[in-house]
């Protein structure tokens, strides 16, 4: 899986309550995540994720398990997440539910301009530098590929 | 071979030997779903084609965020997890008997050994009877639940190691908050944490609960106590008995991603300011600041010792007037127990409300929200930005302790300055 967008970048520590919140989980509808994903961050971000690749800082999505968060982001078209290093539980749902997640160290963010990134090699491309990040799993290449978990176990049986 | 309280778990359940780093398709002893994260569980469990559950009795299914249904869409997951339940066989605890984290350790729905899964990042409390317990998203519980197995990485751990014995007013929540400012809000990550030493042998299954309920502060899978005669004692109490045979206590001599010594003698309140929890500080370096909000409860202090602890403080004082205090019992059986012993009508005199076993403001969900501007002191387990209300509210995390003497004084207050 290969792709290119434009940089979003968050800092460390951004956890699964910023991304969204307690008072949307009542609803199951996607949309409504989408609309208000990462709004007590900053309310004007979730338009500017369509198409983006977020970089950010390291222990990106602590916290709560809610698997709405890599949901929502997903929904609100964002194409992968980079981080030096991922919160265990977000980590796992982004992969289940089909948004790539990268961990890879040292990648600078400029807002708007051009970030690449490659799973199947294992790289970060942004401000003209290659970045190597670390290898996911085979597996979970293979369910990231199917579109998340859901998907690659309907494809198995 | 030396092995740590995770390997020795898997180990049993996996029945060969395991250790950290090898990648396992593991038996799940319980699975436990609530009504934020339940229905999206239920919806990935169909989406993959389940029908049955893989074992209705090791289902634990609760509502505890959003109880009673605080609006239409709530009380339409409610309806849709009481509907699965009935169809499942599964036993539904339902509105009233608490939050999930209390609920299945007091129920006996979790014993020493076993591996259990919740789709709740706080899952992590049931290491305190000897557990290998993690949260997990709803689509890895939607494969749980249909197949009563997951894949784990097997984690490494951290050695926490507590020696001495805790000052008046000092405790469990202290020397977690102490720790995570210790090791970082990603200090565990990925790993394990056993807590264990003097201290933890001496504390009791409240107090452990607290401890593990805290690992995910840290980023850790798991936090576990190695069972003992306390553990033995307290599921003795509740009518529930293990009969695995392993020696779960960790060899000294295993491999540990790191060993940590902390020394709990002169250990001051801690309190965490805020957003984050890993800024941990003495009591004395946050004493005065003004607090619009006292939370008492959740899945980390809900229990009777945590009310008993802070009616110790209170005494015969009434809570400050400009001070809001919410106390919320952990569960039902807890509520009982504290009100039995006469602390709710306490809390209550002094000024208090109370409501019913919940999860209360922790979440911000369902009542109880902070205004731009506002500070709380809560004795739950986050103080992120927004978590319990506005995102430009303040939310600092303490014992029951100090929160019962910050109520007092409107301002907070460290617990061993109040008679």
């Amino acid at each position: 899986m290969e792709g290119t967008g434009h940089a979003v970048c968050l800092g460390p520590d951004i956890d699964t309550d910023i991304i969204i919140a307690g008072r949307y989980l009542r609803t199951k509808d996607r949309s409504v995540w989408a609309e208000h994903v990462l709004e007590d961050l900053d309310p004007a971000l979730a338009p500017r994720l369509r198409g983006a690749v977020i970089v950010a800082g390291r222990n990106m999505g602590c916290g709560s398990s809610r698997e709405q968060a890599p949901v929502a982001l997903k929904e609100a078209g964002v194409l992968a997440v980079i981080a030096p290093s991922f919160a265990r539980i977000f980590f796992r749902n982004a992969i289940n539910v089909g948004l790539p997640v990268i961990e890879c160290d040292g990648v600078p963010c400029t807002a708007g301009e051009p970030v690449a990134f490659s799973l199947d090699e294992g790289w970060v491309k942004a401000g003209g530098v290659r970045y190597n990040a670390r290898p996911l799993s085979v597996r979970m290449q293979e369910i990231l590929d199917a579109g998340g978990l859901v998907n690659y176990w309907r494809a198995k049986e | 071979m030396s092995a740590t309280i995770t390997e020795k778990i898997f180990s049993g359940r996996c029945a060969r030997e395991v250790v950290a780093g090898d990648v396992m398709m593991a038996p799940i002893d319980a699975a436990m779903i609530h009504d934020i994260t339940g229905p999206l569980a239920i919806d990935k469990f169909m989406e993959m084609g389940g029908t049955t559950v893989f074992d209705p009795a090791k289902v634990i299914l609760l509502f505890d965020h959003q109880v009673p249904a605080d609006s239409i869409p709530a009380a339409q997951n409610h309806v849709m997890m009481r509907r699965f339940a009935e169809e499942q066989g599964i036993l539904n605890y339902d509105v009233h008997e608490g939050v999930c984290h209390q609920v299945a350790v007091e129920k006996g729905r979790v014993l020493p050994g076993d591996i259990v899964v919740g789709s709740d990042s706080h899952t992590c409390t049931y290491g305190a009877v000897g557990a290998f317990a993690t949260g997990i998203g709803s689509t890895d519980m939607g494969f749980a639940l249909r197949f009563g197995a997951l894949y784990f990485r097997i984690p490494e751990s951290i050695r926490a190691e507590a020696a001495g014995a805790f000052a008046p007013r000092v405790g469990a929540k202290d020397l977690v908050l102490s720790i995570i400012g210790d090791l970082g809000a990603d200090g565990a990550t990925y790993k394990a944490v056993e807590f264990t030493g003097p201290a933890m042998e001496a504390m009791d299954i409240p107090g452990r609960m607290t401890c593990c309920n805290m690992a995910i502060e840290m980023g850790g899978k798991a936090g576990i106590v190695p069972p003992d005669a306390t553990t033995h004692a307290y599921l003795a109490s509740i009518g529930a008995r293990t009969t695995r045979k392993e020696d779960l206590t960790p060899d000294d001599d295993a491999t540990y991603a790191a060993w940590k010594d902390y020394d709990v003698t002169d250990l001051v309140p801690q309190v965490a300011v805020p957003h984050n929890v890993d800024n941990v500080v003495d009591v004395t370096d946050v004493a005065g600041i003004p607090v619009n909000q006292v939370f008492i409860g959740s899945c980390t202090n809900g229990r009777y010792d945590d009310f008993l602890e802070a009616a110790e403080v209170l005494g015969d004082e009434t809570f400050s007037p400009d001070v809001r205090v919410i106390i919320v019992p952990a569960s039902r059986t807890e509520y009982l127990r504290t009100l039995r012993a006469g602390l709710i009508e306490r809390f209550v005199e002094a000024g208090a409300i109370v409501e019913g076993p919940s999860c209360g403001p922790c979440m911000g969900g369902a009542f109880g929200l902070l205004a731009p501007g506002e500070v709380s002191l809560s004795t739950s387990n986050r103080n992120f930005r927004g978590r319990q209300g506005s995102t430009e509210a303040e939310v600092y995390l303490c014992s029951p302790a100090t929160a019962a003497a910050s109520a007092i004084h409107g301002v907070i207050t460290d617990p061993r300055e109040v008679a």
